[in-house]
């Protein structure tokens, strides 16, 4: 991949997040669906810790749609790093 | 299905985890026998992809929602080592950054999505591929292997709830695989189109082994 495919498949990833994601159903996925119907949800407990991004929403955003759209670039980007950086990691020590 | 903290009981999410970490040390591993430069950056846009698209819920009937794995996805274009190791990045952020998937549930989310998803729906594609064979049967072995990759994955949902006491087998079982069955529909349309466009554009980058 060149630059330039990088930053076409990097551009249409942050599409997706950035202008896609504030308008993705709210309804509850498959498992959540089952935990109700089937009367299980309340086992659900809160996180021992705290994430800096709950629920896919950026703090402090008085708007929900913005909240959603800042939180998803921002997981883009950061998993981009993370891809990225842990492949490059690898070939190095191939290489080595 | 990332299942949260506390549907879990500790004989399912420890023996999970401990499998988790097995698993992808040996996946990293068998990625550095294979990856080549060009699959470098592909990782890191693989995964921002399947990030992004993960939080694009589409409506499936009954007041439900699914949305991408990826699992396939990532498999078809970097293998199945690196393809879960992709996988297992995104769920590891979505765990710790943005509340999605418990931490405890950490290693059975991996073992679902990662394991069973990317490289168990890998070597479904392969083998429909390597019959039909050329283009079609890269996109017909996906296609296949996307949706049974996510009815695969939530049974597995179904067992380890079961074994934590959460939901008999007998009720999570069905109810798990019958929803899951529409949502991989969503998953085998979404992986078809985006391997068909990689076909057209770009091939060489379609994961082939020893090449």
């Amino acid at each position: 991949m060149d630059k330039k495919e990088i930053l076409f498949g990097l551009m249409a990833a942050i599409f997706l997040a950035l202008v896609l994601s504030p308008f993705a159903s709210q309804l509850p996925d498959g498992l959540e669906r089952v935990a109700d119907d089937k009367g299980f949800s309340e086992k659900e407990v809160e996180p021992s810790f705290s994430s800096p991004i709950p629920d896919y929403a950026w703090p402090h955003f008085k708007s929900e749609k913005l909240a959603t759209s800042f939180a998803g670039v921002a997981g883009t980007l950061l998993v981009f790093g993370m891809g990225y950086g842990l492949a490059a990691l690898i070939r190095r020590r191939q290489i080595q | 299905m990332h299942i949260p903290d506390g549907f879990l009981a500790v004989n399912t999410w420890a023996p999970a985890w401990l499998i988790s970490v097995g698993g992808i040390g040996y996946c990293l591993k068998k990625t550095s026998l294979v990856l080549k430069d060009r699959m470098v950056p592909l990782m890191g846009v693989m995964a921002a992809f399947i990030f992004a698209a993960q939080m694009l819920n589409f409506p499936v009937m009954g007041g439900t929602s699914g949305h991408l794995l990826g699992g396939v996805l990532a498999a078809v274009l970097l293998g199945p080592y690196a393809g879960a190791i992709v996988i297992a990045v995104v769920l590891t952020a979505q765990c710790l950054i943005f509340q999605d998937g418990g931490l405890t549930a950490l290693g059975a989310n991996i073992f679902n999505m990662s394991f069973l998803g990317a490289i168990g729906g890998y070597l479904i594609y392969n083998i429909i591929r390597k019959i039909i064979g050329d283009n079609k049967g890269i996109i017909i072995g996906t296609g296949i292997s996307a949706w049974l990759s996510v009815v695969v994955a939530s049974s597995a949902v179904a067992v380890e709830l079961s074994i934590s006491g959460t939901s008999p087998f007998r009720v999570a079982l069905p109810a798990m695989a019958g929803v899951h069955a529409l949502i991989g529909i969503g998953e085998a349309i979404i992986t078809c189109l985006v391997i068909g466009f990689v076909l057209k554009v770009r091939p060489d980058l379609i994961y082939r082994k020893g090449e």
